[in-house]
């Protein structure tokens, strides 16, 4: 039993030293979530030394309201916590996801131990409510999109490992039964990175989210599941997945557990984002328990959870191009030709400016989406603006980006040639993010 | 707090503007397209009306006063307080009267661009004197477009008076204004450190309207060529110092700049937004219609377009709103108020040339208004700096560079 109750204690002197989590403002967060979390440790404590999800018995499901209570006044500052969560993602995506991106990329792989570390953050911890033992009080989308902006501009590939379970939570969070949530939330506020995606995309040309080929049937009580998802994150890895199927011509999501009977999963390689391990999963005649349908009778609104993953690959965009520009403005300004650094020539100061352009406009476009997000007002059209601008945009960046490095933006040497792989992604995948 | 919505405060004014653009100026746009150089008279009591609306401090046009009222928000941490005030609401109010007609509303008395530079870099008593003048701009010369350090216009010092001598062009509204700020050199060897800006008051026999300008587009709005001979002025008509300070004096005129290009910007998105607005309109009635969900690959080509261009606008709006929300903040916004400018410019051009491709016979006909709106859009992408003057301000800045060193 010594063993038991010093599990919460060893985290809690591990976190309550951490400078990262202080600066963050994270502590008194987690004290709530230490706090509920050595309740469900020692209450489950048998599983846990199984490392068996903690499951917590839920009456009703446990919603978090939008953050928002605007002033009403157009304002573009950061809260003080949500300057500090940037300032925290920013130092995180510098020091740890920059330095391991190549490698990752080359490897397929986040290198070990990243993943935990990211978790440490408080990623999916802050998105679970605290009735399930979390540390969220209020589901901030405007938070979310900073800190997606903020870990891509590290690495996009990484940015996506790390957040895929917390797109799994968000929906949970959003759309879940108590029982659902009970079963599969807890685990999310542990110590340990848990492995969990949402899985919309297909692999054929003209995908339309709201028109799937993956399809579920309902059969004596039981959901058939039949299709293939694409470009799954951390697919292989995931212990859940959370899978969009058409259900009588609207899709729904469905909670499929690693194991299942008729799932094959298998790894696929694409131009980018390989860090984050996408795979195909193929579904054939998956039989799941009718409990396994996401929010029960009332199932879940896929327009919204499709519109919140538009807003989020947005902002990995917006992350991205970011050190794009970052990149470019100190290459071209050390890069000497004719007798002069190539930014006093006004082919590529122009590049240079029109890059900053449409990043500022792309980021201003995201936040006005997830800003409305978070204030509980419609966000439709807004996440569509986000996803036509970031497709158009976010490629012309980074082509104008490898462009001004002119061969050496070719090579590995440079970055821009990864963002360039990577940010091809934007305007062709959907889901397996949110904010 | 993270919010990009314009606050409900300043609905009202934007309303009013709104309506103004509807019903004043939409059923006289084509009429004064038509006839260019005659005033539109209509517009005469609307000068007082604005006026008005600018004291009562909901204000509408580019000579707005400082929002004295309390409409701050605290976070509590006795951080500064986030306004949205004069700026803001200046620029919203333009856009819906250019969403009007944006020749109309570059005619609406005591709604100068002269007025702007008047309200940005006057003393108190000079506003006292001159805030309730209709004040025209005159910067370019035949031979200094966008090189406004290059000007010829001289200013001389002669007892208690200056002395102007000088030809301007495209002084919008040169005719019918009541002053027209003049900028001049007082040594045109110190280059830009010398360039000060006066006011003119009408009428002065040291200046006179030589000609005014036919024009593709804004045809609603007076451009005239001004010369200046032996001009006197008060010694106090100068604006800022007279001293030449290398490091100060240029970038006090331009300051002016950050607040009109902003305004013009708003101009821009108001004509693009009237175009795209109606083409959408015509379009429905062919049964096209915008849907935001599903994949933008699998949608008609026209509705592709349309999407983009509401998005494209919507990038360009956002940027300007957050230009005018610095300049209410006290924030330096040169780089934004450029960027704004630059993005508007392009694409409200962009968009009206698109709505003529789109509509077809009925976009290139004069039966509908999308023909006009496609040539007066194109002035505001050259304006208050060309396209190309903004990217070259924004990368300086970016990039740290000189004029020297990026030309």
């Amino acid at each position: 039993m010594d063993q038991l109750t010093g599990l919460p204690l060893k985290i809690m002197t591990q976190l309550a030293g951490s400078k990262r989590l202080q600066r963050a403002g994270l502590l008194k967060p987690l004290e709530n979530f230490l706090y509920q979390g050595s309740k469900t440790v020692v209450s489950t404590a048998v599983e846990a030394l199984k490392r068996a999800r903690p499951v917590m018995k839920m009456v009703q499901p446990a919603r978090m309201k939008p953050a928002g209570a605007p002033t009403g006044l157009f304002d573009l500052t950061l809260t003080d916590s949500q300057q500090m969560v940037r300032d925290t993602m920013q130092k995180f995506a510098k020091n740890t996801l920059r330095p391991a991106a190549l490698h990752a990329d080359e490897s397929s792989s986040p290198p070990d131990g990243l993943l935990d570390e990211a978790h440490g953050l408080g990623l999916s911890m802050l998105a679970v409510p605290e009735a399930l033992g979390g540390a969220g009080e209020a589901r901030s989308p405007m938070t979310n999109a900073i800190v997606a902006e903020d870990l891509a501009r590290g690495d996009a590939s990484l940015a996506l490992a790390a957040l895929a379970p917390v797109a799994f939570v968000h929906a949970l969070v959003d759309y879940g039964t108590a029982e659902q949530q009970g079963e599969y939330l807890p685990v999310f506020a542990g110590e340990e990175f848990y492995p969990a995606a949402v899985a919309l995309l297909e692999r054929r040309p003209l995908f339309d989210p709201h028109r799937l080929s993956t399809r579920a049937t309902l059969q004596n009580g039981s959901y058939v599941l039949n299709g293939t998802k694409s470009l799954v994150p951390l697919a292989e890895d995931a212990q859940v997945l959370l899978v969009i199927a058409d259900l009588g011509g609207k899709p729904q999501g469905f909670l499929v557990e690693k194991g299942t009977p008729g799932v094959t999963v298998t790894p696929e390689p694409t131009m980018g984002l390989r860090a984050a391990k996408l795979g195909t999963v193929k579904l054939e005649d998956v039989r799941l328990p009718a409990k396994a349908k996401l929010g029960g009778d009332e199932g879940i609104d896929s327009e919204r959870l499709i519109d919140l993953a538009r807003i989020a690959w947005g902002a990995i965009a917006v992350g991205v191009c970011d050190a794009i520009l970052s990149y470019v403005k100190e290459y071209c300004s050390d890069r000497v030709a004719f007798g002069e650094p190539i930014v006093y020539r006004q082919s590529v100061a122009f590049l240079i400016a029109n890059i900053a352009i449409e990043l500022d406009g792309l980021r201003l476009l995201v936040w006005r989406a997830a800003s409305r997000a978070e204030a509980g007002k419609d966000f439709h059209r807004e996440a569509a603006l986000v996803r036509v601008q970031a497709a158009d945009k976010a490629m012309e960046i980074a082509t104008n980006g490898v462009q001004l490095l002119g061969g050496a933006g070719f090579i590995k040497e440079h970055p821009v040639e990864l963002w360039y792989r990577q940010l091809r992604a934007i305007g062709i995948v959907e889901g397996a993010l949110s904010v | 707090m993270i919010n990009l919505e314009i606050p409900k405060k300043l609905r009202p004014l934007i309303d009013q503007a709104h309506q103004v653009g509807l019903n004043v100026f939409r059923p006289i746009a084509r009429k004064y397209d038509t006839a260019e150089h005659e005033e539109p008279k209509e517009l005469r009591m609307f000068g007082a009306i604005m006026r008005g609306m600018s004291e009562g401090g909901a204000q509408g046009g580019l000579n707005a006063k400082e929002d004295k009222s309390s409409n701050g928000s605290s976070n509590g941490h006795g951080e500064p307080q986030i306004k949205n005030g004069g700026q803001m609401a200046t620029l919203l109010g333009m856009l819906e009267l250019c969403w009007g007609d944006v020749g109309l509303a570059l005619s609406i008395p005591g709604q100068g661009l002269g007025n702007a530079a008047i309200t940005a870099v006057a003393t108190p008593a000079q506003k006292e004197r001159f805030g309730d003048k209709w004040a025209a701009m005159a910067i370019t010369e035949p031979g200094a477009g966008s090189d406004s350090a290059a000007i010829k216009t001289t200013a001389v010092l002669d007892g208690d008076e200056w002395v102007l001598n000088g030809e301007k062009i495209y002084v919008t509204a040169g005719e019918r204004c009541e002053a027209v700020v003049v900028w001049a050199t007082l040594d045109a060897r110190l280059g830009r450190a010398a360039i000060k800006s006066f006011v003119v008051e009408k009428p002065n026999p040291g200046m006179t309207v030589a000609r005014l300008e036919k024009k593709m587009g804004i045809r609603a709005s007076d451009t005239a060529t001004i010369i200046l001979d032996n001009c006197r002025i008060p010694k106090d008509n100068l604006l800022g110092s007279a001293e030449v300070d290398p490091k100060k004096s240029f970038a006090g005129v331009m300051q002016t700049f950050d607040n009109t290009r902003p305004i013009v910007a708003a101009m821009s998105i108001g004509v693009a937004r009237a175009a795209l607005e109606r083409t959408k309109a015509l379009l429905e009635k062919e049964g096209v219609r915008v849907d935001y969900g599903g994949s933008q690959y699998t949608k008609s080509a026209v509705e592709a377009e349309l999407l983009k261009m509401e998005a494209d606008l919507e990038v360009a709006r956002l940027l300007t709103v957050r230009a005018a929300w610095m300049a209410d903040n006290k924030q330096p916004n040169s780089t934004e108020a450029s960027m704004a400018k630059a993005k508007a410019g392009r694409v409200g051009n962009a968009i009206t040339l698109k709505c003529v491709e789109l509509l077809g016979a009925l976009g290139y006909g004069e039966t509908e208004l999308i023909e006009k709106w496609a040539r007066d859009s194109k002035i505001l992408d050259i304006f208050e700096g060309t396209q190309q003057i903004q990217l070259l301000i924004i990368a300086r800045r970016l990039l740290n560079l000189t004029s020297a060193q990026l030309r």
